[in-house]
């Protein structure tokens, strides 16, 4: 119990690292600056845009689909990662079991991958009409 | 744990997830809800670890922090008007809450202080339990192990099925 815990002692060591570095960063920040808001600086920076509205839009839904197929093949890595860490002990038979268990898997992939729900969602551009040219060379060509 | 040091950070765990927990409910956003809820899986995670459930509590990093939430966030962001929504209930049930809490609270204190001991283990484990996992799954669950696999193709198409968006039969293209 001890040993394990060590070992995470080590996580816990790089947990406080970067809390105390990111704080540290905002205080030290906070005693050297000087304060002195005005409306334009305090407004919301975007290069060469005038900020308009919310940050938080309505995302589209597609990426519910994504994020729930992301999360089947998350829990299947959970279930791979103790097999890959005895699998060079357990020889061939292990081997076919962790092909069957993700070949299984990989049938609901490519369930979701015919169904296009994999497919991202493409901007249809409607390109706007040109004017005709009656004395354009190309067209005068074409004809 | 009588190690001193083991307990303060223990505590200190302890502390955020409750206060993280609590933030998540009386929050009147539903964003700050949803990101005080990450650490609430981190909290507990860590409180795996004074387990000595190694495995598990890198599993709730992975697929709680990792995948639920990044889940509950999209969730979260799909719905209109989140920053003006002011959650507030207006059912209040005050007295049978109140009931219903007291009630649970002396259930949980008579079972923790009636219960003979926690019926420690006689072996101690040394090192990850990782591969003890990887073992036995390759063994003596290796059925379970392949069930696990239809289970998840099910959760698979059953969520793909219901999250599809159809606009219009384009999806057949």
């Amino acid at each position: 119990m001890d040993q394990t815990l060590s070992e995470f002692g080590n996580v816990f060591v790089f947990f406080l690292l970067g809390v105390v570095f990111v704080a540290g960063g905002y205080l030290t920040a906070r005693m050297l600056r000087p304060s002195r808001p005005n409306p334009v600086k305090t407004s919301t920076y975007e290069c060469g845009e005038e900020a308009v509205g919310s940050a938080w839009v309505k995302f589209n839904i597609r990426f519910y689909v994504v994020a729930l197929i992301f999360i089947i093949f998350d829990v299947e890595v959970v279930f791979l990662f103790p097999w890959a860490t005895v699998f060079r002990q357990l020889g061939s038979f292990a081997l076919v079991e962790a092909l069957v268990f993700a070949g299984i898997l990989i049938l609901g992939l490519v369930y979701a991958w015919v169904k296009g729900d994999l497919d991202w969602v493409r901007p249809t551009p409607s390109v706007p009409k040109m004017p005709e040219m009656p004395a354009s060379k190309s067209t005068s060509q074409r004809d | 744990m009588s190690n001193p040091t083991y307990t303060a950070i223990f505590y200190l765990f302890a502390a955020i997830t409750v206060f993280s927990a609590a933030f998540v409910v009386f929050s009147r956003n539903v964003i700050y809800s949803a990101f005080s809820l990450l650490f609430t899986f981190f909290g507990i995670a860590a409180l795996y670890v004074f387990l000595s459930a190694d495995f598990i509590a890198v599993t709730q990093v992975v697929v709680y922090v990792g995948g639920i939430l990044v889940l509950l966030l999209f969730g979260v962001m799909f719905t209109n008007n989140i920053m003006d929504t002011d959650l507030k209930t207006d059912v209040l049930h005050a007295i049978p809450g109140t009931f219903l809490f007291l009630g649970i609270l002396a259930a949980l204190l008579f079972t923790f202080y009636t219960t003979n001991g926690w019926m420690p283990s006689d072996t101690q484990l040394q090192g990850s339990v990782v591969e003890r996992i990887g073992f036995e799954t390759m063994s003596r669950y290796v059925l379970p192990f392949e069930m696990a696999s239809i289970l998840l193709l099910a959760a698979l198409i059953g969520a793909a099925f219901l999250a599809r968006y159809d606009n219009g039969g384009t999806n057949e293209h």
